[in-house]
């Protein structure tokens, strides 16, 4: 028999305190009855003796202090799976909202879930071809890697991760593959956008959506990445589907997180937010990877906005220690008309070097790899010099740099949202930029490969 | 005695337990139906505040606390290297073959394998008077590494009962009586407390080098056994890597890597690679010579303070063997924010940026475990072992006045910055030379001038005042250009960029680049200094600035650095040649044409 309490004592923002509870554990669920029958869901944060501090998970409106009953329910959060999920859209909370029936649960599965035994882990290796030149070609993707990208308000990221998930295929595999997408607390339109094109492209059928739009309780969004990493994980490790996973906005996250904690009135972080923000975050980051005994795996695509393009800020900066590596959007090359604006230089992929090479991409693909960010860094240096001393006073070599930079962008990054090229194309592109400097220049690429690959010049 | 409390309170990874009063200060207890595993780290009357190392979710108040009587210990004994465990020695691959791929709560396991035999080999003889610290036999526990069993700390006397033999390592192999007539026997296996610094005789000062195979390192700012360094960089600027290349190429006898809320994938790197590795010197697998403990950034968090003093523990048994041993920690920064997050469930009063105030002094306890040091052993024997401690720091935002760096800096006398601007132009390693230094450069300028090569202390300060006076001519040059330099100093440019991209950047994932041997270290330094030194005096000689740079030897001493090191030597030596050659051909040529 469950037992109701009529003892709230404080209801402030997205915190209740309950007293006079017995035998509470800490961490589970708990269901509010309005007076007016509706029901809102609450997790145990804090017990305290028989002071229980509760997070409502739903907006705290119509609480009543004197005829809201609270219950508790002897579990932690969990929700069901089953394969049935895909092609359906939930609401943060997990409810459809696509006015089709509830799911029929294969599993109750928590939705923290469990950390990853490190020993369990299996190395991500098989390389994932995108379609995408600066990614495919500089900072390449693998299966089981989180990348996210780092983009500003107003950046074309959507388009990117929806042209990431319309493309992303394993060479010379046919795998079940599927994608579970999680709108956090962004517009309409953009989730619409998402919906829209992965209707369009027919991708629809295999994925599972989770919508918490920017009108939905800011609260709700805590829930909204966990619920979606939930169906992540059961498809992935007990369906052994390949599963990409994109999480948008991750700052909308961070800023619901960072309202509990100033409600709890604990001691703030950088900017306000929680000390545990790196802890927290990781929790959800870390569940992508692939483990030995399944053949599944998860790769994962979280998107934030940057306040200010400012990569120093606490979310991108926590993000970045956790993720393994990361795409960063560019607003100057944005105005200058480059698409997708990738700003190759401070982009990195930390995996690229186990999904590239003789067998996996192509033997000249690592060389190549490091001679274009090389000289597209140089080049860039010399434009630099260029806008403080005029060209008049580059060397000749430096003048050649410059033009390598402007024709790396146009050519190289600059693709459009439509263009799916393959990695033989992609690295044909990059040999011809290279062909633009001379040989002695190509320090980073064995010569036998100069031999094979370079584009003989016309005498 | 064993106390048994009940839980009160549960704020995420801390829970507070009445009925305490019995159980001593940084006692291990069970709490909870899970019997999860925790550590008092308050007392306040008869309530115990207690941190929990694994997830409380699910835990009510009313259930059960009980103390173990006996402080976090770690199990010492063969069968400890090649292990990856987590923060409180927990053997992660018998868990995985236990509940499967994800860590479920209450695993009750003990940290080595109690039934596996090992065959002992007795040293110390029947009648002989043992000491502490004494070997007392050994135990091939790798092929590369012997296990030595000492005489455990606070046990002297006479060796009366000591046999070979195939035993578990809880099975007795000696006995000793005691000067007061009492026996005491002894197994492989010895539990210590990992707070506790393990005893030595005395500490030596740190005075041969540690080679590490990483040129900028072990040229630039070189570390010593039993130093201490510190790696702080933003993200992506290569810190794991560093790490990863001190773990597989430093030449010292047993590495403990902690991987410390960190990423999982980077564990299972280290777990998937470095059976595969070989050693330079015994050709053996570098695992063999590896423990590795990780906390990864999903696990309990709580578990992450522990797992720093769990690694140094370990690292200090084989010290104490007589072992050099190499701890790597990534990141402390982790391990910082988890000080930080149970501070503030304690409710303490906050330092700088939310942290403790007692941070700087958890972390100097920490770093001066580190040390080259006399071990126990009998009073008329010797021997020496040393922990050399490098950590990783992770600081907010690349800032480096971030506390963990600022607190950091003040213990550890080797500083490596890695700087996000060599990382964007793809330099690694990323290290600064302009910011970062090693104090113990004196000492090992002494050693290596001895030892490696005469001439070496001007080599490096000659390669340092290039550096230096590189970023000074680039200011001049981005006030006015290029072209307004004077030839000596363009050449002065040129040299400089020699040695960051012939010499000082190094590819780790190049299969002969990724370590160079002290002796092919100071040769390639000498071929590019050799190239600065000479050129000089071919312009002064009346060689035109140009045609020196387009010599043709340039684009082999580039090569150096991808050449095998049975060939190098010679490679180098050949190469030396040619830039004498071609220098002297510039300069006829030159007076040629004045004809």
């Amino acid at each position: 028999m469950i037992k109701e309490y009529r003892t709230i004592q404080e209801v402030a923002g997205p915190l209740m305190l309950v007293q006079g509870v017995e035998g509470v554990a800490y961490n589970e669920l708990g269901e509010i009855e309005l007076a007016d029958g509706s029901i809102r869901r609450c997790k145990v944060l804090e017990v305290n003796g028989s002071n229980v501090l509760v997070q409502l998970f739903e907006s705290s409106t119509g609480i009543n202090l004197e005829q809201s009953k609270v219950r508790f329910l002897g579990k932690s959060q969990d929700m069901p799976v089953s394969e049935d999920m895909l092609g359906r859209i939930f609401s943060g909370m997990g409810n459809p909202i696509d006015g089709g029936p509830n799911i029929i649960p294969d599993k109750r599965l928590d939705i923290n879930g469990l950390p990853m035994n490190p020993a369990a882990r299996d190395y991500p290796s098989e390389f994932i071809q995108t379609g995408i030149s600066a990614i495919d070609g500089l900072n390449t993707l693998v299966r089981g890697q989180k990348l996210p990208i780092f983009s500003g308000s107003g950046l074309p990221h959507a388009k990117l991760a929806a042209q990431i998930a319309r493309q992303a295929k394993v060479l010379g595999t046919d795998s079940k593959f599927a994608v579970v997408f999680a709108a956090i607390g962004i517009t309409f339109e953009e989730a619409n956008f998402f919906i829209e094109d992965f209707r369009v492209t027919g991708a629809l059928d295999r994925t599972v959506l989770f919508i918490n739009l920017a009108n939905d309780p800011a609260i709700e969004r805590i829930s909204t990445p966990r619920m979606a990493l939930t169906a992540a994980e059961y498809l992935a490790f007990d369906k052994d589907m390949h599963v990409l996973v994109i999480l948008t906005d991750i700052t909308n996250y961070a800023e619901a997180l960072r309202e509990v904690s100033s409600a709890r009135k604990e001691v703030p972080g950088r900017r306000g937010y929680p000390g545990y923000l790196y802890t927290d975050l990781a929790t959800i980051y870390e569940r992508a990877g692939r483990r030995k005994d399944s053949k599944g795996s998860i790769t994962m695509i979280p998107i934030l906005t940057m306040p200010e393009d400012d990569k120093t800020h606490p979310i991108p900066d926590l993000t970045g220690y956790i993720t393994e590596g990361q795409i960063i959007l560019s607003r100057e090359l944005f105005r200058k008309g480059v698409m997708p604006p990738i700003d190759v230089l401070p982009s990195l992929s930390r995996l690229k070097d186990k999904g590239i090479g003789a067998g996996k991409t192509r033997e000249d693909h690592a060389g190549t790899m490091n001679q274009l960010f090389a000289a597209y860094a140089q080049g860039k240096e010399a434009k630099e010099l260029m806008t403080i001393l005029g060209e008049a006073a580059l060397s000749e070599l430096d003048l050649l740099y410059a033009r390598f930079a402007d024709e790396f962008e146009k050519r190289y990054v600059s693709q459009g949202f439509d263009t799916d090229r393959s990695i033989e194309e992609t690295l044909t592109i990059g040999w011809e930029l290279l062909s633009l400097l001379p040989t002695t220049e190509l320090k980073r690429i064995r010569p036998e490969f100069i031999e094979k690959y370079l584009p003989k010049k016309a005498q | 005695m064993a106390s048994i409390g009940t839980i009160v309170k549960i704020a995420g990874p801390l829970v507070v337990a009445k009925g305490m009063r019995d159980a001593n200060m940084f006692d291990m207890v069970h709490v909870g139906e899970q019997r999860l595993i925790g550590e008092i780290i308050e007392m306040r009357g008869d309530r115990a505040s207690i941190q929990v190392y694994e997830e409380t979710s699910g835990l009510r108040p009313g259930a059960q606390v009980v103390s173990t009587g006996a402080p976090l210990s770690v199990e010492l004994a063969p069968g400890i290297l090649t292990m990856i465990f987590d923060g409180i020695q927990r053997p992660l691959e018998v868990m995985r073959q236990m509940v499967g791929s994800c860590i479920t709560r209450g695993i009750e396991v003990t940290s080595l394998d109690h039934n596996k035999r090992w065959d002992f080999v007795p040293v110390a003889k029947v009648g002989d008077k043992v000491y502490p610290g004494d070997v007392l036999g050994t135990v091939q526990e790798t092929s590369i590494i012997t296990h030595r069993i000492l005489c455990p700390v606070g046990v002297e006397g006479e060796l009366v009962k000591i046999q070979p033999g195939q035993f578990t390592i809880v099975e007795p192999i000696a006995t000793i009586r005691k000067a007061d007539g009492s026996e005491v026997t002894v197994q492989m296996l010895q539990r210590w407390p990992v707070r506790k610094q393990r005893p030595y005789k005395s500490k030596l000062p740190p005075n041969t080098p540690m080679v590490t195979g990483q040129r900028v390192i072990d040229t630039l700012f070189p570390i010593s056994r039993g130093g201490t360094a510190a790696v702080p960089g933003p993200f992506g600027s290569g810190k794991t890597v560093v790490q990863h290349q001190l773990a597989k190429w430093a030449d010292v006898d047993i590495v403990v890597y902690i991987g410390c809320g960190e990423r999982g994938n980077e564990m299972t790197d280290v777990l998937m690679e470095f059976p595969e590795l070989k050693d330079p010197k015994s050709g053996k697998s570098i695992m063999e010579r590896t423990v590795l403990i990780a906390n990864t950034s999903d696990m309990p968090v709580a578990a992450r303070e522990a797992c720093i003093y769990t690694g140094i523990t370990i690292a200090e048994y084989f010290r104490d063997m007589g072992y050099n041993v190499a701890i790597m920690a990534d990141s402390t920064s982790r391990w910082a924010e988890a000080l930080r997050e149970m501070s503030g469930r304690l409710e303490e009063m906050p330092g700088e940026e939310g942290y403790p105030a007692y941070l700087t002094s958890r972390l100097a306890q920490f770093y001066e475990r580190a040390g080259k040091v006399k071990t126990l052993c009998s009073p008329n024997e010797d021997r020496e072992g040393s922990i050399s401690a490098i950590g990783a720091v992770s600081p907010a935002g690349g800032d480096m006045s971030d506390p963990v760096v600022q607190s950091t800096l003040r213990i550890v006398k080797v500083y490596w910055e890695l700087s996000s601007s060599l990382a964007y132009r793809r330099h690694f390693p990323a290290i600064d030379w302009l910011n970062s230094y090693s104090l113990y450069l004196d000492q090992i300028k002494e050693y290596m001038n001895n030892n490696v090569m005469e001439g070496w202390g001007d080599l490096h300060a000659e390669t340092m005042a290039i550096l230096q006076e590189e970023a000074e001519l680039q200011e001049i040059v981005q006030l006015v250009g290029y072209d307004s330099l004077s030839a000596s100093d363009r050449l002065k440019l040129e040299a400089a960029r020699m040695i960051r991209e012939d010499y000082l950047q190094q590819n780790g994932f190049d299969e002969v680049d990724t370590y160079t041997s002290l002796a092919k270290q100071v040769a390639m330094l000498d071929l590019v200094i050799s190239f600065s030194r000479r050129s000089h005096e071919a312009l002064k000689a009346g060689a035109r600035v140009e045609d020196i740079f387009a010599m043709k030897v340039k684009e082999k001493i580039a090569r150096a650095k991808y050449v095998p090191e049975e060939e190098a030597l010679t490679y180098i030596k050949n190469t030396k040649q040619e830039l004498e050659a071609e220098l002297a051909s510039l300069l006829t040529k030159e007076a040629a044409d004045n004809d």
